[in-house]
């Protein structure tokens, strides 16, 4: 199960690549293993405000549909249209062309509050396998 | 008080090797089974082009012997079980005495007096205390012989190529809905064609004993030729692209065989009589309340099992089986409509068809969001005659 250093997760399995206020969204390894082939994602449009928290967009597989829940508030700036054409992107690459969507922070903080490190993240899906 | 601890899951001869392929396993009729062993629509697209490998050991099998064996599966089920010849099978129902269907059936005819009764895993211990209630007033023994057997289907257009590498048998002399006794891998077993997938294939009961051995067997035969394992998952999105029923969902105690279409296997002019007869025979002569259809979904959000039909935006209905189709790359599903939505949106949708445009009048109520849908014949998928893909909608 990939858990990469770099990214941040929510407990929602959602991960988070931070740079220059601009978060990038995706669901983990774990999580699209857990869901099954995707077929389907409904990301929020660009311009959405969204709130930390909050669900935004589903991703469906062949067997269930999930929530995405929003892992900050800010302002959806991009949607990957990759994955609207080839959902599988999502469980092929779930770190890399598999990403969901992009929001511009509205907190100038470093790291939103509340998301889990790497550690903290592999320790949760460790308990949930249990 | 903590829960109480969740009885044990029963494992097939084949689970282990289940585990050693990396499958998904997941709680099936209290039978731990494969789920998927790495992308289900993969293991979707094998079954369709090329072959693949399942436990069905799940299955219960229930063996009915004894001198008046017909005429105990006469009066235990719906069909004509005396016009069963030796050597072939049968796609069979048995109903309560108001008709509701308590499960679908497959009776194999081993011998003249001796019968092999294939059901739902989640339907045998019931089906096997029921067969030998109806069973009681004739020279006839049931035995529930689930765990004296291995199930593994082939299925797929490349199943009687990869076979023909393990056994003698004239694969080209087995027909559709045959199974007699017959060597595959140096193994004795009954050879079934038959499956749940809309494909050409074969089952194969098997000693536990010889289960991995086999399964093993097949798998090497069927290497080059596309053959790999496939799970519960992938089975239930071919059986619903082939228009398939599933027990607990398509049918149940509450449905007679005739609301789902199937009133063709209740043979009410069979000359013995049968436990639901007469409430089927009165079944037979209404219109049915309700009529089960095929829904293709317009936008790309899944219908599933429970989720609204709706008809000018009222509840006129309900999906039994939904899924998104691999083969047509769109939301499919079954679901029972009431006669007279069913009937209205059967002459819209032909007008629909005709300038390529939907009124958006039938629509499943996908967690709360009206998604257009079209009517559409069952089944989904039909492969042509030469085995080949090929869609009918």
């Amino acid at each position: 199960m990939s858990v990469p250093e770099e990214l941040y997760y929510t407990a929602e399995h959602e991960w988070v690549a931070i740079s220059d206020s601009t978060a990038r969204i995706g669901i983990t390894d774990y999580a699209q293993r857990a869901l099954g082939d995707v077929v389907y994602v409904s990301a929020p449009a660009p311009g959405t405000r969204v709130t930390a928290g909050d669900p935004c967009g589903e991703v469906e597989s062949t067997k269930s549909v999930s929530d995405i829940y929003c892992p900050a508030d800010g302002e959806v700036t991009e949607v990957n249209p990759e994955v609207d054409d080839d959902p599988g992107l999502v469980n092929s690459d779930p770190y890399g062309a598999g990403w969901l969507f992009k929001i511009r922070l509205d907190s100038d903080d470093d790291v939103p509050p509340g998301l889990l490190s790497a550690i903290e993240y592999s320790a949760l899906i460790q308990d949930e396998e249990q | 008080m903590p829960d109480p601890q969740p009885a044990a899951l029963r494992r097939t001869p084949l689970t282990a090797v289940h585990e050693r392929l990396g499958a998904a396993l997941t709680d099936f009729a209290g039978w731990q089974m494969p789920l998927r062993y790495r992308s289900e629509t993969a293991e979707h697209q094998a079954v369709r082009t090329a072959a693949g490998l399942f436990d069905l050991s799940h299955m219960g099998e229930l063996r009915v012997t004894g001198d008046e064996a017909t005429a105990a599966l006469d009066y235990a089920l719906v069909s004509d079980i005396s016009a069963v010849r030796v050597g072939r099978a049968k796609y069979t129902m048995i109903t309560g005495a108001d008709g509701g269907v308590i499960d679908d059936l497959i009776v194999y005819r081993l011998a003249d007096s001796d019968y092999l009764v294939v059901a739902n895993a989640a339907n045998a211990a019931t089906v096997a205390a029921e067969l030998a209630s109806r069973a009681g007033r004739f020279k006839a023994t049931v035995s529930d012989q689930t765990d004296d057997y291995a199930l593994i289907a082939i299925q797929g257009p490349r199943s009687p190529a990869i076979l023909s590498r393990l056994t003698d048998t004239d694969l080209t002399q087995l027909k559709y809905y045959a199974g007699y006794p017959a060597t595959v891998a140096g193994r004795d077993v009954l050879l079934a064609r038959t499956g749940y997938t809309g494909e050409d294939g074969f089952e194969i009961f098997a000693r536990p004993d010889d289960a991995t051995a086999l399964w093993e067997a097949l798998t090497e035969a069927g290497e080059g030729s596309g053959l790999i394992p496939a799970g519960l998952a992938a089975r239930d999105s071919l059986r619903l692209e082939a228009g398939m029923p599933l027990y607990g969902n398509e049918l149940s105690r509450d449905i007679t065989p005739f609301d789902a279409g199937l009133g063709r296997v209740v043979k009410l002019d069979k000359s013995a009589d049968f436990v639901g007869r007469a409430a089927l025979a009165r079944r037979a002569e209404q219109a049915s309340p309700r009529t089960l259809v095929g829904l293709i979904g317009l936008t790309r959000r899944v219908p599933r099992h429970g989720f609204a039909v709706l008809w000018d935006g009222a509840p006129a209905g309900i999906v039994t089986s939904g899924g998104h189709s691999p083969t047509l790359a769109q939301p499919i599903a079954m679901a029972y409509l009431s006669a007279e939505a069913a009937a209205a949106a059967a002459i819209t949708t032909t007008q629909a068809r005709d300038d390529q445009a939907d009124d958006g009048r039938l629509a499943i109520d996908i967690r709360g969001s009206a998604e257009p849908a079209m009517l559409t014949r069952l089944p989904f998928y039909t492969r042509d005659a030469r085995g080949t893909q090929g869609t009918q909608g």
